[in-house]
């Protein structure tokens, strides 16, 4: 092994750290590097809130009463890809998709079975949908009205960060600039009516998954947020309103201290960035965060090991003052989490929560030689790129002009070529290797779900007040047209019982398709 | 050989995880292979005419999505429709062990796990196109 010690973000670790940093920041203050809160965990612990989501809404709906009657305290619907594209179930583009890597929504139908028996007002449900947000959105507005709500009250969070998508994700359907009118039309909507709903969650977590460094994730993340505070800006929105619903969603991979310190700095440089964008309410500087466990770190070999990776990366998540928290199973390498994965996940962070001690100070690391120069470097760094996106005119053209993608793609063949040549070791995959693998069960989707799915549609349509629902469809295209505020049309037509496809496809007539 | 090999790296269905996608590329790029990447969202009808129209030796299909047993008996039915029979069906993704055993006997090729080393996939390529082209 070589003497130097260097990061994935490519940091140059000291063997020793004495020099004092000063740290005179108090938490739940400006610019709030050692945590939002002032008491933090001490308040109350971050949200334990599992991603799930597969097959069809009834399934699915027994697997979040499974997690909510063992301790999760927050529901994170996974929808399946042909949602996330706007497609409905029916289309030929669905095939061999429909349910597998979550959950099948094509109507108002499927919302109101997938949380049947749960009451909206009661608990808060973040979603990972965005070029389909708004429609996702609308369905659970019209299910919370249904349930007699007070839609002023439900609180959760859309993903709705459409431009990861283009930078590392891939479920777009329009261009960026129709795509950016979209998000700002719920931004407005929301500050009036669902005030704490949390209008969009800008993702570090799949910059990170696609390959990039910590100090990329950081930088791509802050760069998009950036661009969408202006677009709100620019459409007369106020930031110290909006401002407070934005939230963030980060990776936490295995390079403990580098991760912690990424939070911390992450934290800072936002605050110092919504300063600038004209916040001046603390409420609206906060960069409150959501963390996932990494993905790509899990490994299929020796499988079962993954739960010693999940719990560092959870632990860096705790220490660097996430908000809420999903733990990876292990046998996602492999295939969706099994019932079993899904519960030693969560028992993880609850073993944190409860045992460890960890949360009885806030920002344990505060005033540590090596993390307070850590998180000056990774900031240094993050900044170094974000100027270079503002010179290419901002993260849309950043994006458009491949610039983060390139970035993104590099940094991942790095990291391949440093496992491949054992500079960097991965137990079981390049170093302590075992010959006789044991497979665990796996979990597995079956290929009925679109033909249950197709019936469903056909019963829904067969019931609805077909000529109201073309009314409400052509009143969509002519607001997309008009430049209103999309929300009311779309929420009135999933009242209609419109498909999830249909609205797509009128913005897709009128937006037009993105193509990479 | 006349010719360097030639591979269509595919991302097929709904699935936007190219990652693994594009180091493979890049990979067999560094291995001397001239490869075409399609980019995101492609039916198993435009792999295989884009590897009617390119010539390629191989066509690998990365998939994460679950949607594997649907897309490789697609494009090994549409590939024997077109008479391609010396084209390699290989690929990688988050495919369980019995769905890859299946998946062979129907004529696709080796499948990579998570972990594979990018030499392993290199190499499989060279024998094949070494063993089996037909020019």
């Amino acid at each position: 092994m070589s003497d130097k010690r260097i990061t994935d973000s490519g940091i140059e670790i000291n063997s020793l750290y004495n020099t004092p940093i000063p740290m005179e920041e108090l938490s739940g203050q400006f610019p709030f590097t050692r945590g939002i809160q002032s008491d933090m965990y001490r308040g109350r612990h971050w949200t334990m809130r599992q991603y799930a989501g597969f097959s069809t809404a009834e399934e699915s709906n027994k697997r979040y009463k499974y997690l909510l009657a063992n301790g999760t305290m927050g529901l994170s619907v996974a929808f399946d890809l042909p949602t996330q594209i706007g497609y409905d179930s029916t289309h030929a583009m669905s095939e061999g998709e429909v349910g597998k890597v979550g959950v099948a929504i094509d109507t108002l139908r499927d919302i109101e079975i997938l949380f049947d028996g749960i009451e909206l007002e009661k608990i808060t449900t973040s979603m990972t949908i965005n070029a389909t947000a708004s429609t996702l959105l609308a369905m659970y507005i019209a299910l919370a009205k249904k349930q007699g709500a007070d839609i002023q009250k439900i609180s959760g969070t859309i993903q709705n960060d459409i431009l990861k998508e283009y930078a590392a994700r891939g479920t777009y359907i329009y261009p960026p600039k129709p795509s950016m009118r979209i998000i700002t039309d719920i931004f407005e909507y929301c500050s009036k009516e669902v005030p704490k709903w949390n209008t969009i969650s800008i993702s570090g977590y799949h910059i990170r998954e696609a390959g990039s460094t910590a100090v990329q994730e950081i930088a791509f993340t802050l760069s998009n947020a950036k661009a969408y505070a202006k677009a709100a800006i620019e459409k007369g929105l106020d930031i110290n309103v909006f401002g407070q619903r934005l939230s963030f969603f980060f990776n936490a991979h295995n390079n403990f201290f580098e991760e912690i310190a990424k939070f911390r700095a992450a934290r800072r440089m936002w605050a110092k960035m919504a300063k600038e964008l004209g916040a001046t309410n603390p409420k609206a500087q906060m960069l409150r965060f959501h963390t996932q466990t990494g993905g790509s770190t899990l490994q299929a070999q020796q499988s079962d090991t993954n739960i010693v990776r999940v719990t560092l990366q959870a632990l860096a998540a705790v220490m660097g003052g996430t908000q809420s928290l999903h733990t990876n199973g292990f046998d996602e390498a492999l295939s969706l989490p099994t019932e079993n994965a899904a519960r030693i996940a969560l028992r993880t962070q609850q073993i944190i929560a409860y045992e460890s001690g960890v949360v009885d100070t806030v920002d344990p690391m505060g005033g540590s030689f090596f993390v307070e120069e850590l998180t000056n470097q990774i900031e240094s760094e993050a900044w170094k790129y974000i100027e270079k996106i503002d010179a290419m005119g901002g993260a849309v053209s950043a994006i458009e002009e491949g610039f983060m993608q390139k970035e993104i793609a590099d940094a991942s063949y790095r990291y391949q070529k440093e496992i491949e040549n054992n500079q960097k070791v991965i137990v079981g995959v390049n170093k302590f290797t075992a010959e006789e693998e044991v497979t665990p069960p796996l979990f597995r989707v079956d290929d009925s779900i679109r033909k249950i799915q197709t019936e469903k549609i056909a019963q829904v349509k067969a019931e609805r007040n077909e000529k109201n629902v073309q009314q409400l469809l052509a009143k969509l295209e002519q607001n997309a047209n008009d430049g209103s505020n999309l929300m009311p049309t779309i929420i009135e037509s999933v009242e209609a019982y419109a498909t999830l496809g249909e609205v797509a496809d009128v913005l897709r007539k009128t937006f037009g398709e993105y193509r990479a | 050989m006349n010719r360097p090999i030639r591979v269509l790296v595919a991302k097929v269905g709904l699935d936007g995880h190219d990652r693994g996608a594009k180091v493979i590329a890049t990979a067999l790029r560094d291995a001397g292979m001239e490869v075409i990447y399609t980019g995101l969202r492609q039916t198993p009808e435009m792999v295989v005419q884009a590897a009617l129209q390119e010539d390629v030796d191989v066509i690998g299909v990365s998939i994460l999505s679950g949607a594997h047993n649907t897309v490789f008996p697609r494009i090994i039915e549409l590939l024997k429709k077109e008479g391609l029979n010396d084209v390699l069906v290989t690929g990688g993704g988050i495919i369980p062990n019995e769905d890859m055993v299946e998946l062979t006997k129907l004529g696709v090729g080796k499948l990579f796990a998570p972990g594979a080393h990018t030499n392993e996939i290199s190499d499989y390529i060279k024998n094949w196109v070494a063993q089996n082209r037909q020019f």
